[in-house]
Order: structure tokens, then C-alpha cells, then sequence
């Protein structure tokens, strides 16, 4: 590199001659990105088990995960007045010492997951229930986070 | 191997099937398959699924798995937050081994299937005696 020094040489600007070109690569990427995506599911991923949707009305928000096979015993669930945290583990009991697999996708291991609140709730409110493997919690919004009808004099 | 922390599994949406007259997502259950020297036993996750709302079909060697999956929301409840789909299960598998469709069982728990295929006598195996002719 010092023999650029020797010269008078324009240096800074012959560093990457290509980075022009890498900077016009990446953004035709993000613009073939974004036409993909529109197709595809545009959710939003964590990548931390489990995977949860979160919905509201004007009540309640409603965080719902797919669980098969859990036990109400193996789940554990804690809440504040703005967060809520799901950890467990699932368990997939062993059947025997004579059987051949010929297929094993299902994954057993623990799982332990939090997720912010995008308002208060009333944490002593809060109820879950376990049906057909779908966890649904509901979260009680607070009174200071509930919507308010406002008349117009 | 308890110890694992289980990771997000994407759900796989099915590709090739055959086009669907209602709209909705198609996705694949994960499955386990073991044999004993009795049957044959399929167990597969299809979380949200009732057991009424599950349909098993076993015609000329091909087994078809669909379920369907009601939407748990409410018509108020508004999305703030999605991270998975909700949609029909479907799978098809070729049995290999010759089933006694009479004596097929499924039981669904918790969002898994259960599935026991009980292979026909013939199937079984069986020792086979040489008597020098």
C-alpha cells in the first residue's frame, strides 16, 4: 500500500473501485427483496420457540402459540404489567425399545420466550388456556391503556 | 437429548398438491413414523385442529392426512404481532407395508395425531422352516 504514497496519487477515492458497484448490487437486492417478500409471509420472525401471535381488541390482547402435545403442568407462565414470558419444555416420550423409526421430524426440548407488551395489562387479570395444542393467553388490558370514547360537545 | 432447547420450526406450506377449491393455506404436519412388528404408528402435530375437524383416508396403499384448522380470532381482535399462519394440515404418505384397514385407530390428543395401522397377519413376519425335501 505505500507505494500509492510515493505518488501523487488520489488515494482515498481508488480504495475499493468496485465498492460503487457493491453499494448498486445490495440495493437491487433489497428492491427484488421487497417484490418477493409480497408473495411469501411477511411476518415477523424472532427465531425464538415458540412462535407467537399477538393480537388486541378493545379489551384484551390475545398471545396465542402452537404447543402439540404439551401438558398444562409442563408450561410456565409469568407476566408483568408490560411483558410476558412462556417457558417449558415439550416431551416427547420414548416408545420402546423394539420400534424402527422411519421418520422423526417431531423435535422435543425445553423453550423459555418473552415478549414485550406493546401496552399495560392488568397482570392479575391474566388467564391461558391449553385446547387442541393451541396456547391462548389473554391479557386483560389496564384501565389506563384502554381505549376511551370521547364525546364531542 | 432432553436437555435441547427446542428451535422455531417453519411451518412448511405444501407444494404440488392438488389445487384447492376453498382458499387457505396448506401446510405440512411434522410426523413421526415407527414400526413395531405388529403396526405401524403415525404420530403427527397439527396443533388447532379438532378432534372432528380431522380427515384420514386410506385407499389403494395411499394414506391422506387433512385437517382443518378453524381461525381462533374473533372478528374484533385486530393483528398486532404475527409470527406464524394458521392453515389446513395435509399430507399423503405410500404405505409400504399392507395394512388391515378394518382395524385402523386414530385418537387425537392435545393437537397430536395418533394414527395405529395395524399390518395384516400375512404381513407380520414370520420364521420361515427349511424341511429338506
Amino acid at each position: 500500500m505505500t507505494y500509492h504514497r510515493l505518488f501523487d496519487f488520489p488515494v482515498r477515492g481508488w480504495k475499493n473501485p468496485f465498492e460503487e458497484l457493491d453499494l448498486m448490487k445490495r440495493r437491487m437486492e433489497r428492491l427484488s427483496e421487497n417484490f418477493r417478500s409480497r408473495k411469501e409471509f411477511s411476518g415477523y420472525r424472532s427465531g425464538v420457540f415458540p412462535a407467537l401471535n399477538l393480537t388486541e381488541d378493545k379489551d384484551n390482547y390475545y398471545v396465542r402459540a402452537e404447543l402439540p402435545g404439551l401438558e398444562t403442568d409442563d408450561l410456565d407462565i409469568q407476566a408483568t404489567v408490560n411483558s410476558l414470558a412462556v417457558s417449558g419444555e415439550r416431551k416427547i416420550p420414548a416408545e420402546g425399545d423394539n420400534v424402527r423409526y422411519h421418520r422423526k421430524e417431531r423435535e422435543s426440548g425445553k423453550f423459555s420466550r418473552i415478549i414485550n407488551l406493546p401496552d399495560a395489562v392488568d397482570p392479575e387479570k391474566i388467564s391461558a388456556g391449553l385446547s387442541n395444542g393451541i396456547l391462548t393467553v389473554t391479557l386483560p388490558k389496564s384501565e389506563v391503556a384502554r381505549p376511551r370514547q370521547i364525546k364531542v360537545n | 437429548m432432553a436437555e435441547r432447547e427446542l428451535q422455531v420450526q417453519e411451518k412448511q406450506q405444501v407444494a404440488g398438491a392438488a389445487e384447492q377449491t376453498k382458499p387457505g393455506l396448506l401446510f405440512t404436519p411434522a410426523v413421526d413414523i415407527f414400526e413395531t412388528e405388529k403396526e405401524l404408528v403415525l404420530l403427527a402435530d397439527m396443533p388447532g385442529v379438532k378432534p372432528a375437524d380431522l380427515d384420514i383416508d386410506l385407499r389403494e396403499n395411499t394414506l391422506t392426512l387433512s385437517g382443518e384448522v378453524l381461525a381462533f380470532e374473533t372478528k374484533d381482535e385486530q393483528q398486532v404481532l404475527s409470527e406464524y399462519e394458521v392453515g389446513k394440515y395435509y399430507r399423503q404418505f405410500t404405505l409400504s407395508e399392507v395394512i388391515d384397514q378394518e382395524k385402523i385407530e386414530a385418537a387425537m390428543d392435545k393437537g397430536v395425531l395418533r394414527l395405529r395401522l395395524p399390518k395384516v397377519e400375512k404381513a407380520t413376519p414370520r420364521k420361515i422352516s427349511v424341511t429338506a425335501a
